[in-house]
C-alpha cells in the first residue's frame, strides 16, 4: 500500500503520477540494463514469451546441433506505422515475416531472435499487446523466441515500437529452391489474393476515417510451405513471399534472375472487389503491394493440380490460383496478359508508393 | 468472365469494324491521367485496331504544371519554418535544386497529404510552423483547395498557405486545337474533372471545332466504350458529345463544387508545360482571400519558367511526340531518375509507357507475328 494519500501536498501529487506513469509507460531507464530493465523483463516480457532456452537468459541462446541439413539465417527489421492495423499488428508481422524469410528457402525454423527498440512513452498495454501477439503467432509458427534484446530510445528518435526479427532454421539437405532451377511450363502459384496486407496498413494510416473490410493477411506460412515440399519435393523448384515490392516484385526478379520469360494471366490473380477500389482509389497497382501472408511458388507443370489441392486443404491457401507460367521465351521479362486480350510488361516497383492526385 | 471484361472485348470489336469501314486513320487524344494510367495498365494500346491512334493530352496534374511553378513549390519547401504539404506525385519532381523528395532528404519538413484538408489541420497542429499547401491540379482537386482555404479562414488560422496553380481543362483543349501543333479526330474525356464542370463545357469543342467529344469512366470497359462511340461517329462523319458516363456526370456538374471553387478562386492566365501561357486557363486566389497566397506571404519571387534541357515532355503532353520520340527516354530519362514529370507521375505518359507498353512499342521488327496483332 502506499504511504501517501493523494492530495496531500504537491510534490507527493507529483510523486503519485510519476509511479503511475512509470507503471503505464515504457521509460528510457527501462532500457538501460538496471532494475527498471530487470523489472520490464521478469513483469511484461518474459511471462509472454517464455521457453526453457529463453528462460535461461544467458547472452547467447544456446540450441542444440541438428544432425542433418543446412542452417537458414535470415534478418528482417519492421518499423509499420500505425503498429497495430486491421488484421494484424507489428508483432504479428515480426514473427509471419521472419518465418515465412526461412520457409521460402524451405528452411523449418528453430529458433527467433528479438530486438525490440521501443520509444520513450510508449505505454506499457500497447507493448504487452504487442508481445501477446508475437506469442500467438510464435505458437502458430510452432517456433520460439530464444533470444532477445530490449532498447528504449528518446521520443525524437522513434515514436513507438520497432522491431528487429533475426530467424535460424534448417534446411533438409535434399532441397533446393533457387531460381536456377525454374525452366518453361513450370507453373506459377499464389495461395490467395493479393495487396491486402498493404493497403490495409495504407488506409488505417492515410484514411482512418474510412471503413474497410480489408484486413491485413499477415500470417506463418511454414505449416502449408512444409506440408507442400514434403509431398511434392523436388517438383517444387522456386519460392518466394511478395512482401514489400508485392508480386511484381518478385515476379521480376524471378524473371531476371532465372532469363525466362514470366507469363501472367491478369484474369487468373485472385484480387477482392475491395481491394481493387482501395487500390483504385489509393492510386496504387495491387500488383506492387505487400503482402505478409502470401507465397509465389513455382512447381513443375505435371504437380500444378496436386499444388492446388494441397494449398485447398490449408486455411491458408483456400483460395490459391495458377496465374501463370514460365514461359520458353529468354528475354528475361515478366509480360501480363490482360483481361481484355491485351498485354502489358510489368516493371520492378520504384520504392516508396506515392498517392496520386486527380 | 466478368461483365466489364465482356463489355470491353464487345466494344473493341465495334471499334475494329469503325475503323475498319472507315477506311482512314484516326487519332484520338485522352485528357486526363487516369486514363492514361489505366489504358496502360489493362494493355489497351495492344488490342487497338492499327489504324487508331490514342495519344495522351495534357491530362496528368504533375506533367501540365509549369517548371516554374514546380520550382517554386521547391523553394517554399527551403524557406525555414516551413512545412511544405503535397500530393505524393509531386514529390520526385525534379526542379532546379532537385526534387521535394530530395529535399526532404536535406532536412526540409516535406509532407504528403491525400486531402488539401489534411494541411489544414496540421496547421492547427503546428500552430509554429508555417503550412504550405502545394494546390495543383484540374478541376478534380481544386474544390478541395478550396474548402481548406475557406476552412482555414474560418479557424482564423494565419500560419496555413497555398501555392495555388490549378488549371481548367477545357481551356487546355482549345488552347492546344488554336495551335494546330497536332490533329486529333476526337477526345475521351476525363471522367473525373467531368463530374465537377458537367458535360456542357464541352459543346464549344463539338460545334466550333466539330471534333466529337465522348465522356467515360476509367474502367477498360469504358474506355473501349469511348473510343468505340467516337471511331463511329468519325466512320459516319458525325460530332456529338456524348456523355457515357451518366452515372457520375450531369450536364450541369457539381453545383456545389462550382460554388465552393468561386467563391474563392478567379480564373487567371496560367502558364503551362508545352502549351505556354493560356488566357484563363488557371484558377488564382481571389482578392479576398489572396491573404493565403504562400508566395506572397514568403515573399518568394516567381522563378524562370525553363525547362531541363532535351526534355519532351511539353512534346509528349501536347501530342507532339510519343514518349520514345524523346532522346531522353529510357536512356537518361527513367522512373529510377526521372528528368520531365511525365516520368515521374504515375498517370505521366512516359512513366506509363515506360512501365507497361516497352514491350509492345519497343523492337517491333523483333517481334513475332502474333505479339503484334495479338
Amino acid at each position: 500500500m502506499n504511504p501517501v494519500a493523494p492530495g496531500h501536498d504537491l510534490a507527493v501529487d507529483w510523486a503519485l503520477d510519476e509511479s503511475r506513469d512509470r507503471s503505464k509507460q515504457v521509460l528510457l531507464a527501462h532500457g538501460g540494463g538496471g532494475q527498471l530493465t530487470d523489472e520490464l523483463l521478469n513483469d511484461v516480457v518474459l511471462p509472454r514469451l517464455a521457453n526453457p532456452i529463453l528462460n535461461a537468459m544467458f547472452d547467447s541462446a544456446v540450441l542444440p546441433c541438428q544432425p542433418q541439413g543446412r542452417l537458414a539465417f535470415t534478418i528482417d527489421s519492421y518499423v509499420v506505422q500505425p503498429w497495430r492495423f486491421p488484421g494484424a499488428d507489428v508483432g504479428r508481422l515480426a514473427v509471419s515475416g521472419t518465418v515465412n524469410d526461412l520457409a521460402v528457402c524451405g528452411a523449418q525454423p528453430i529458433g527467433l531472435a528479438l530486438s525490440l527498440i521501443l520509444a520513450e512513452g510508449f505505454a506499457k498495454s500497447h507493448l504487452e499487446f504487442v508481445l501477446d501477439s508475437i506469442h500467438a503467432t510464435a505458437a502458430e509458427a510452432g517456433v520460439h523466441v530464444v533470444t532477445g534484446d530490449t532498447k528504449v530510445v528518446g521520443r525524437d528518435h522513434a515514436d513507438s515500437i520497432y522491431i528487429t526479427t533475426a530467424g535460424l532454421g534448417v534446411v533438409p539437405t535434399d532441397r533446393c529452391l533457387t531460381p536456377d532451377r525454374v525452366r518453361p511450363g513450370d507453373a506459377i502459384i499464389v495461395n490467395g489474393p493479393i495487396g491486402e496486407h498493404g493497403l490495409a496498413v495504407m488506409l488505417e494510416r492515410e484514411m482512418p476515417e474510412v471503413q474497410s473490410v480489408l484486413r491485413s493477411d499477415a500470417a506463418p506460412l511454414n505449416g502449408v510451405i512444409e506440408s507442400l515440399l514434403k509431398e511434392l519435393g523436388e517438383h517444387v523448384v522456386f519460392m518466394r513471399d511478395p512482401t514489400r515490392a508485392g508480386l511484381a516484385g518478385v515476379l521480376t526478379d524471378l524473371a531476371r534472375q532465372s532469363g525466362w520469360r514470366v507469363g501472367l494471366n491478369e484474369q487468373d490473380i485472385p484480387v477482392r472487389a475491395e481491394a481493387r477500389h482501395a487500390a483504385d482509389m489509393l492510386g496504387l497497382d495491387l500488383m506492387e503491394v505487400a503482402n505478409e501472408g502470401k507465397v509465389v511458388v513455382v512447381v513443375r507443370p505435371e504437380v500444378a493440380g496436386r499444388a492446388m489441392e494441397i494449398f485447398r486443404g490449408h486455411p491458408l491457401g483456400k483460395d490459391c490460383a495458377v496465374i501463370g507460367h514460365v514461359e520458353d521465351r529468354d528475354d528475361g521479362l515478366c509480360v501480363l496478359n490482360t483481361a481484355i486480350g491485351g498485354h502489358r510488361i510489368v516493371q520492378k516497383p520504384y520504392g516508396e508508393q506515392l498517392p496520386r492526385i486527380c | 468472365m466478368p461483365q466489364r471484361v465482356t463489355t470491353a472485348r464487345h466494344a473493341l470489336d465495334r471499334l475494329g469494324d469503325a475503323a475498319a469501314s472507315a477506311g482512314r486513320p484516326m487519332t484520338f487524344m485522352e485528357v486526363c491521367g487516369t486514363h492514361t494510367m489505366s489504358a496502360a495498365r489493362c494493355g489497351l494500346h495492344s488490342v487497338m485496331p492499327a489504324t487508331v491512334t490514342l495519344l495522351s493530352g495534357p491530362g496528368c496534374p504533375v506533367c501540365v504544371t509549369a517548371q516554374g511553378d514546380i520550382d517554386l513549390i521547391i523553394e517554399a519547401a527551403f524557406v525555414p519554418g516551413v512545412t511544405l504539404c503535397t500530393y505524393g506525385d509531386m514529390l520526385r519532381v525534379p526542379g532546379r535544386r532537385g526534387s521535394l523528395e530530395r529535399a526532404r532528404s536535406r532536412g526540409a519538413d516535406v509532407r504528403i497529404v491525400y486531402s488539401a484538408m489534411d494541411a489544414v489541420k496540421m496547421a492547427q497542429q503546428l500552430p509554429g510552423r508555417q503550412i504550405v499547401f502545394a494546390a495543383v491540379g484540374f478541376e478534380t482537386t481544386a474544390p478541395a483547395s478550396a474548402v481548406s482555404v475557406t476552412h482555414a479562414r474560418e479557424l482564423g488560422l494565419t500560419n496555413f498557405a497555398a501555392l495555388v496553380s490549378h488549371k481548367r481543362v477545357i481551356p487546355a483543349m482549345t488552347g492546344l486545337l488554336e495551335s494546330g501543333s497536332v490533329h486529333v479526330d476526337g477526345f475521351l474525356c476525363p471522367g473525373h474533372v467531368s463530374v465537377i464542370i458537367g458535360s456542357e463545357p464541352y459543346r464549344p469543342i463539338v460545334d466550333m471545332y466539330g471534333i466529337p467529344c465522348v465522356i467515360t469512366g476509367f474502367e477498360e470497359s469504358h474506355m473501349a466504350l469511348g473510343l468505340a462511340c467516337l471511331a463511329e461517329q468519325v466512320r459516319d462523319g458525325a460530332a456529338e458529345l456524348v456523355n457515357l458516363y451518366p452515372e457520375a456526370v450531369s450536364s450541369g456538374g457539381n453545383q456545389v463544387a462550382q460554388q465552393l471553387m468561386h467563391q474563392v478562386f478567379e480564373p487567371a492566365d496560367m502558364r503551362w508545360r508545352g502549351l505556354g501561357v493560356i488566357p484563363r486557363s488557371g484558377l488564382a486566389l481571389n482578392q479576398e482571400h489572396r491573404e493565403f497566397d504562400a508566395q506572397l506571404r514568403l515573399g518568394l519571387s516567381a522563378p524562370e519558367d525553363r525547362e531541363p534541357r532535351g526534355c519532351r515532355c511539353g512534346d509528349v503532353i501536347t501530342g507532339g511526340c510519343v514518349p520514345p520520340d524523346c532522346e531522353l527516354f529510357e536512356s537518361v530519362c527513367t522512373p529510377i531518375l526521372p528528368i520531365g514529370p511525365c516520368m515521374v507521375s504515375s498517370e505521366g505518359s512516359c512513366q506509363a509507357w515506360f512501365k507497361y507498353k516497352r514491350l509492345h512499342v519497343a523492337p517491333i521488327a523483333q517481334m513475332t507475328p502474333t505479339e503484334v496483332t495479338s
